[in-house]
């Protein structure tokens, strides 16, 4: 206590002296959690773009497998190389790009921006701490991040191209593809790893240990709960993919067998390995991450949502405790469902049913959740700006993703779903219309508070309305796609598989992919392109509105209650101007009796 | 601005800062290692009977590194209690052996590694298989100092199948199969046996820095912040114990199972 009523009155000097610390202090080597969260979204925002564009050149490829790619098609083959020949995609491309797709979107995209900027933001002002426990270490956590993306992105330019066994990158076909992309990668992976462990023990310290006075474990907002959670998740899931990589790195690079099976051929020819490694053990590795990974991708997500909703609700979330304790639920139990991922590889009927009871009961807690914010709409004088739109579209879509999971969690409709377009639709539904609506919601809402001005509020509907439909009209289709049977990952969009391919190859051959489903190829694509389109609104109103939005007229302009909004806008280095001390919960909003119908954490009882 | 809780301990907590840091950085840290030892687990149950090697690694070595390493844990704590009753003296002495055990740690799995990557399988054309250190080789012959096996089984349980003498084998490159070390790639055996001694020893030497460190210009901080300075040995302590707990578990399972 001493240190903090010690520090606090000294912060408006410090604030002065850090703004003439000089641009590389300032905005780069910036040890303040704010500048931190900052640098993260706007580099995990660029980088979710990055993924978004390698996802329509693979969109064109598969509506119109081998024909060159309009407009971009020269510069690709400019750039790339071979592998984009007279501006067509190669399959070795598609399969670099789709790759590429997957690691980026997760790794450099959604989680970085989920958890890392605006945990680094939102966190440390909501439990009313003057920074995160190790600023230093969160500066190196950032230029780590920085150090695997540039590793991720450099990999597009080396010959053979980046990686191409998918983001799962299976063993074997991940060591024998002959390209050094794994081999980046890999090394590429341990640095985004040891980046999000940094972060995972800083935030889990920070939460831990400098909450302010009086802010309590059940005073805690839901977002700074569904942050302990994820950061406990990836400390703990994420050194078994490091191991795992590690070990795939010893494949590739040292010519050890960890991953490759006795008698393994490659190409026809018997590989020049001792063998005697498992396959298996890859895919146990990877999914003891992948899964838990799920819910790192959700669970910051979720606690966006709870702050938006209970703040355009005007009313406290229903059932804090519930939600408080379904996200520790969900955060242990995602450790012991990663096998509902494998059940096709033969690992035994014993274990499946296992994993198929863990992975039934995990969505009881997500149900909750889910059921909470649905709760806490009823009987509220609902505020429609852009945040609240984009919250309320994520609770309809990301029921959707969790309800089309169920057919996927019990092994036996897995036989028939499984590799197929269905999951690449269920698990978007839960990350892009679920997750990133979240997110935008969470750019919009603490927008203000990070610059003093609002964004175009007109702009911001219009963005939310034309990523709501278009994010629909991409992924809708292909929970039909998949149904029919279409498999993922195939670099021709399946036409060899098609019932034209098939009539063509003569007597024998019967069914196959109707026209119909093959023709919903077109639709996406073009769905696609106006997704595309439709962010401009977004990119263009986040920069314009830095300058030209609208001033807020107070530090506190949604009339919130929780602590980030108890500040000067924006807050200096140091956060508050005195330090706060927190005498109720959270979501103190419409209670009867208050001058107020929103009454803040740090205000006194009477 | 400062921090809270950087060297006082919170009252609720029992813990500052950097103590709950270190803490969760282990239990990461339990989770890497534990699942480089499932991996371990995972080969070794997969491997074909008789093909998983017993008895390849010497024993009074590993012993001798053991000892040393429980040396160092010991004298660690001495060096953080000594600072504890304010004496800087005894704490240089014991955190200076601290960092010469780990020293001698990391020379003596030096010398086991080199003894690894000069050992030679080599398979015959005529089938025998040659087993030894090599000592000369150029473009015509290979000389190795070691034994000729009948079947490869012998060379896996070094238990069962203990080598007796040394002879001087030349052997001529043109009867030779195949030549290989005793390297990572040699078997999955040798591959987690590098993998996670390797990972240790990066850990041992990066521990020896930190310790080097605060036994050296570090300490500087003694004067102007004993307890600070005094924290800062607890944590890199509790490193050092959590870097010799792994090899109490790695010795036994690579080199006694």
């Amino acid at each position: 206590m001493q240190a903090t009523t010690h520090a606090i009155p000294h912060t408006g000097v410090h604030e002065a002296h850090h703004s003439d610390a000089g641009f590389w202090r300032t905005y780069i080597f910036s040890t303040d959690h704010k500048v931190i969260g900052i640098q993260y979204g706007l580099t995990s925002l660029t980088f979710l773009l990055i993924g978004f564009c390698l996802m329509l050149v693979m969109r064109w490829q598969i509506a119109h497998p081998g024909e060159p790619v309009p407009v971009i098609g020269g510069l690709l083959e400019a750039v790339l190389g071979d592998v984009a020949a007279k501006g067509v995609m190669s399959n070795e491309l598609y399969n670099s790009f789709g790759a590429m797709h997957g690691t980026i979107m997760i790794f450099l995209g959604v989680v970085p921006l989920a958890f890392a900027a605006f945990g680094n933001y939102v966190v440390p002002l909501m439990i009313g701490a003057p920074d995160m426990a190790f600023p230093r270490i969160n500066m190196a956590s950032y230029h780590v991040f920085v150090l695997g993306g540039l590793v991720m992105l450099v990999s597009f330019f080396i010959p053979g191209g980046a990686a191409q066994a998918g983001w799962t990158s299976y063993s074997p076909l991940a060591t024998s593809i002959a390209t050094d992309g794994q081999t980046f990668w890999l090394i590429g992976m341990v640095l985004l790893i040891t980046s999000s462990l940094l972060g995972a023990v800083n935030f889990i310290a920070t939460i831990i240990q400098l909450r302010a006075p009086g802010m309590t474990w059940m005073r805690l907002p839901f977002f700074v709960w569904a942050q302990f959670v994820t950061a406990f998740l990836l400390l703990l899931a994420f050194p078994p993919l490091e191991a795992a990589g590690i070990m795939q790195l010893m494949d590739k690079v040292a010519g050890t067998s960890f991953f490759l099976p006795t008698g393994l051929a490659i190409g026809g020819d018997l590989a020049n390995v001792s063998g005697g490694g498992s396959p298996l053990l890859w895919q146990h590795l990877f999914w003891f991450l992948g899964h838990p990974e799920v819910y790192v991708l959700i669970l910051p997500a979720m606690g966006i949502v709870a702050e938006v909703i209970s703040n355009n609700t005007r009313k406290p979330i229903w059932g804090y405790k519930s939600l408080v304790y379904s996200a520790l639920a969900i955060g242990f139990l995602s450790f012991i469902v990663w096998a509902h991922h494998m059940y096709l590889t033969g690992m035994g009927t014993k274990v499946a049913t296992f994993f198929q009871t863990t992975t039934m009961i995990i969505s009881i807690p997500s149900v909750i959740i889910l059921t909470c914010m649905f709760i806490s709409l009823w009987g509220g004088s609902i505020r429609f700006n852009t945040p609240m739109l984009f919250v309320l579209a994520f609770l309809p879509m990301f029921g959707i993703g969790g309800l089309t999971g169920l057919p996927l969690g019990f092994s036996y409709s897995d036989i028939h779903l499984h590799d197929t377009y269905y999951v690449i639709a269920h698990f978007h539904y839960i990350v892009a219309p679920g997750t990133i609506f979240a997110l935008f919601a969470g750019i919009y809402y603490w927008f203000p508070k990070m610059t003093g001005r609002k964004m175009n509020e007109f702009w911001g509907r219009v963005h939310f309305w034309l990523s709501f439909i278009f994010m629909n009209l991409v992924f809708q289709p292909m929970f039909a796609q998949g149904m029919s049977g279409m498999l993922r990952r195939m670099a021709d969009g399946g036409a060899m598989y098609s019932a034209t391919a098939n009539a063509r190859a003569g007597a024998g051959v019967i069914g196959g992919l109707t026209d119909y489903i093959m023709s919903l190829h077109t639709y996406i694509l073009w769905a696609a392109v106006g997704l595309a389109l439709a962010q401009i609104p977004f990119i263009v109103n986040l920069f314009w509105s830095l300058r030209n939005g609208p001033k807020v007229k107070s530090d506190n302009p949604w009339r919130s209650t929780t602590l980030e909004w108890q500040t000067p806008t924006p807050p200096p280095h140091g956060n508050f101007a005195e330090p706060p001390r927190v005498y109720r919960g959270p979501y103190e909003y419409s209670v009867p009796g208050h001058p107020t119908d929103y009454t803040p954490q740090n205000v006194p009882e009477k | 601005m400062d921090i809270p809780y950087t060297v006082d301990t919170r009252p609720d907590t029992g813990l500052y800062n950097a103590k709950a840091g270190i803490w969760l950085f282990l239990a990461s840290e339990v989770m890497l290692f534990g699942a480089l030892f499932s991996a371990y687990i995972l080969l070794r149950v997969g491997a074909p009977e008789g093909l998983w090697p017993l008895g390849w690694l010497n024993v009074p070595l590993g012993t001798i590194n053991t000892l040393v390493l429980i040396t160092s844990s010991i004298t660690t704590v001495m060096a953080w209690a000594a600072l504890k009753v304010n004496q800087f003296d005894r704490f240089k002495l014991f955190h200076g052996i601290t960092l010469l055990c780990a020293l001698i740690f990391v020379g003596i799995k030096s010398f086991e590694y080199y003894d690894k990557f000069t050992h030679y399988e080599v398979t015959l054309k005529d089938g025998r298989i040659a087993d030894g250190h090599l000592k000369e080789a150029t473009d015509t012959h290979v000389t190795i100092s070691g034994r000729f096996v009948e079947e490869r089984e012998e060379l896996y349980d070094l238990h069962k199948h203990k080598a007796h003498g040394h002879e001087t084998i030349t052997i001529a490159r043109e009867d030779i199969e195949k030549l290989s070390n005793y390297g990572p790639r040699h078997n999955t055996y040798m591959a987690i046996y590098f993998t996670l001694t390797g990972l240790h020893a990066l850990h041992v030497i990066g521990g020896a820095i930190v310790i080097g460190y605060l036994w050296g210009p570090g300490s500087r901080l003694w004067r102007k912040d004993p307890e600070r300075f005094t924290n800062r040995i607890e944590i890199s302590g509790l490193f050092w114990h959590f870097v010799d707990l792994v090899w109490i578990f790695l010795f036994p399972i690579l080199y006694l199972l």
